[in-house]
């Protein structure tokens, strides 16, 4: 059957997330833009809302269980708020629900519990590499069978929180194909770099780092299931749609409201077909993509072979729809939009980078 | 709850209908297409015993089948049929006899007696179709501005005007003892506050089909003028109140209700052109040897690897939209937004990609040797008819803005 509402628990988990992005994120969001990063107390408030923790089962120190479709909802839920605050509130996911979806037992029990335990900690995953045709198949970074265990060598780039990782999940190529390693934060070869400097998403911190000859135990090797790294990378693309889809929604909504405010000529500008027709085909693509991410997340949950083509379409349909609906949100407010005062430039800037947060996050 | 699978008696019966698209239109497409306004009675015969058969002599929703506990999927299943059949051939879908938009708007606004009255001929023997007649030449999208007039006279209507774009117009009041659901106003001053839907039913003297278009696409599909001439019908022919409301523009409303119900339906149709251009498109890349690689950033992908995941990002979303909006009329819930979205889209991803894989297949694209160039000029109805594109961006952008059609007009 098809549906198209979340469930009551769903909706209870969208609507807290919810409070906390328009009370917390939203109020928030320009100064931490502007001062590169977000209160520890506003990240540790989100994290006590339970995203991770109600996704991992009570045997890995969670209290729920795994759904991409959960996960999708509140990924938009909380980049509703701030697309940074989003992806720092979320970046253990981006450690830990690798672990859950391709770990052995044995990496979940050693490691889920410490990461969802307490109060939110800064472990992180490190994808992106610098390079121009960067993609997760073929990774520059290498993974060397060396004893018992591997030696990792190679540059990633857009690693949140490195500075301070306990630690990461270092995807690497070994033999061709693409897998994740757990690498401690103080490992010998681990070298953290600058922070990156990037067009948006300027309150979460991410580094270059280096790793040479960064020797790892067999067991660091996510092996507990099918071999590489296809569906948590899946998972990511989802949970990146989803956050694209979020913060679109926002943008809209500023937008929207912006124009019924403003007057030209004589009236609202939302008054002109010329604002309102740009206002309508937003929010027909926000919607049209907000259903591939549901999509490909039901099919991520159900276990399907087409969930990653989907999650992959779900993505590229994602980054051309933020920037689609960003850009036209600055356009809404003319001159205005291009002041830092209003949000609408903010999320012009973070819009463009949807398609290059790889594995930054997970549902 | 969130969940994406097709219930498994949709399934079925879209294996039944893929049978018909396959099989019986696909193969006369081109010849319909060359031969304007011949009639494809084979394909109407056929199916008008094959509805009869599972209990309707129309194409409407119906719930046969599915299991009593789980909620209705009737405007679902139609979606899918609509698509498919339209995968075959959108225009010779148009031909599928029974009520089509005539049935829907009694079905939207008239009494149980009138459905009985006029419903009951599409479970005959023979194929029977019925029509709406809207569009006047001097009125598209502005129906309130329609002239069309019906005089009570006794205990009888009199209609007078002109009617153009009636799709099926001929079949309903020429070919088959049909209807046509005329919309005219009961008094002139009201606005849209006079406007009745009225039947006129095949055989009424001073009804006169005059004239049949010549298209771009959609040939197979006759589409009508009538005009109407001291045309009487019946008093119990009016559908709706015979009073003018004051408080109410239940009339005008009523049209609208149908066109609620129907515009996913269109999008639907519009969907079926669209994959079937891009299936066949993929279909000729794959016997060049091309293979689309998925996964890929953009800069890693060819051109035609871009269009084509360009184009199927456009298609499944869209058809993601009209699946919602056909789930919420299934749901009973009111669904005017998420039909004009689908709508929108609909419109904007058929012709788009219907253009783009012409373009894309060159020199053979723009060939007639392909049914490409034939969807090309199929599709583009689609952004026009049930509300043009801008039409349904506006009914989006009043709703979502919360103004009325004073204030965004």
């Amino acid at each position: 059957m098809y549906g198209f509402e979340p469930n009551e628990e769903q909706q209870m988990l969208v609507e807290a997330i919810g409070r906390y992005a328009a009370n917390d994120l939203q109020p928030g969001a320009h100064d931490a833009d502007e001062e590169g990063g977000w209160a520890p107390d506003v990240i540790e408030k989100g994290w006590q809302l339970g995203v991770l923790q109600a996704s991992l089962p009570e045997a890995f120190g969670g209290f729920g269980e795994h759904s991409a479709v959960t996960g999708a909802l509140a990924a938009e839920a909380l980049a509703f708020g701030d697309l940074a605050g989003a992806l720092a509130v979320m970046s253990p996911s981006a450690f830990a629900l690798p672990v859950l979806m391709a770990g052995s037992d044995e990496q979940k029990t050693t490691w889920l519990p410490q990461v969802v335990e307490a109060e939110w900690k800064p472990y992180a995953a490190a994808v992106v590499e610098p390079s121009f045709n960067f993609t997760p198949k073929d990774l520059k970074t290498a993974a060397l069978k060396d004893g018992d265990g591997y030696t990792l060598t190679g540059e990633k780039i857009y690693v949140p929180f490195a500075d301070q990782a306990p630690a990461l999940l270092v995807y690497a190529s070994l033999d061709g194909q693409t897998e994740a390693f757990i690498v401690p934060g103080d490992a010998e070869g681990l070298t953290i770099g600058e922070r990156d400097q990037l067009l948006g998403i300027h309150a979460l911190p991410t580094y270059h780092i280096g790793l040479q000859d960064v020797h790892v135990e067999a067991a660091a090797r996510l092996d507990g299931g099918e071999p590489g790294m296809a569906l948590p990378l899946a998972a990511s693309q989802v949970g990146t749609a989803a956050m694209a889809v979020g913060m679109s929604q926002a943008a809209h909504e500023y937008a929207l409201a912006y124009a019924k405010d403003r007057e030209a000529f004589g009236k609202a500008i939302a008054q002109k077909q010329s604002i309102a027709f740009m206002l309508a085909e937003m929010a027909i693509e926000i919607e049209a993509i907000r259903l591939m991410v549901w999509e490909a997340a039901w099919q991520l949950d159900q276990g399907l072979a087409e969930a990653p083509k989907s999650a992959y379409l779900a993505l590229m349909g994602a980054a051309d729809m933020a920037m689609m609906v960003t850009d036209r949100a600055v356009q809404i407010l003319g001159g205005h939009g291009y002041i830092r005062e209003h949000p609408v430039e903010r999320w012009m800037r973070n819009g463009r980078g949807v398609a290059n947060l790889v594995g930054l996050t997970l549902v | 709850m969130i969940e994406f699978s097709m219930p498994d008696s949709i399934k079925k019966t879209v294996t039944m209908v893929e049978a018909v698209a396959e099989n019986m239109m696909r193969p006369t497409s081109r010849e319909f297409d060359d031969n304007e306004h011949e009639i494809p009675w084979d394909y109407i015969n056929f199916t008008h015993e094959a509805m009869s058969a599972m209990g309707g002599g129309s194409l409407a929703p119906t719930d046969e089948g599915k299991p009593k506990d789980r909620p209705s999927i009737a405007y679902q299943r139609l979606a899918y049929m609509i698509e498919t059949l339209s995968w075959g051939d959108a225009g010779m879908y148009l031909c599928t006899p029974g009520g089509g938009l005539g049935a829907a708007a009694v079905e939207a606004t008239g009494t149980p007696e009138q459905k009985a009255r006029f419903l009951e001929r599409f479970q005959g023997d023979k194929p029977v179709f019925a029509a709406m007649a809207m569009t006047e030449p001097q009125a598209g999208s502005d129906t309130s501005a329609i002239r069309t007039s019906a005089v009570r006279d006794g205990d009888e209507w009199v209609l007078n005007g002109e009617k153009i774009f009636i799709t099926a117009g001929h079949k309903s009041m020429e070919d088959t003892p049909g209807f046509v659901v005329v919309w005219a106003t009961i008094d002139p001053k009201a606005g849209r506050k006079g406007m009745r839907p009225f039947v006129v039913e095949a055989g009424t003297p001073g009804a006169t089909i005059t004239k049949l278009e010549h298209k771009l696409g959609i040939r197979v599909s006759d589409t009508a003028s009538m005009v109407l001439q001291d045309c009487r019908v019946p008093f119990e022919n009016i559908l709706g109140s015979p009073e003018v409301e004051t408080e109410s523009t239940k009339g005008f409303k009523g049209a609208m209700a149908t066109f609620d119900a129907t515009r996913p339906l269109v999008a639907a149709s519009a969907m079926g052109i669209a994959r079937g251009a891009l299936e066949l498109f993929k279909d000729l890349l794959a016997q060049e040897g091309i293979e689309i690689r998925y996964g890929l950033p953009r800069s890693r992908l060819s051109n035609l690897e871009r269009e084509v995941i360009d184009m199927e990002v456009m298609l499944h979303s869209a058809w993601l939209l009209v699946l919602k909006a056909v789930w919420m009329a299934d749901q009973r819930k009111a669904n005017a937004v998420a039909s004009s979205m689908a709508k929108v889209r609909a419109g904007d991803v058929v012709v788009k990609i219907t253009q783009r894989t012409v373009e894309l297949m060159g020199p053979l694209g723009y060939s007639r040797d392909l049914l490409l160039e034939k969807w090309f000029r199929d599709a583009k109805i689609n952004d026009l008819y049930e509300g043009t594109g801008q039409i349904n961006r506006l009914i989006v952008a009043r709703r979502i803005l919360g103004y009325s059609r004073r204030e965004l007009d």
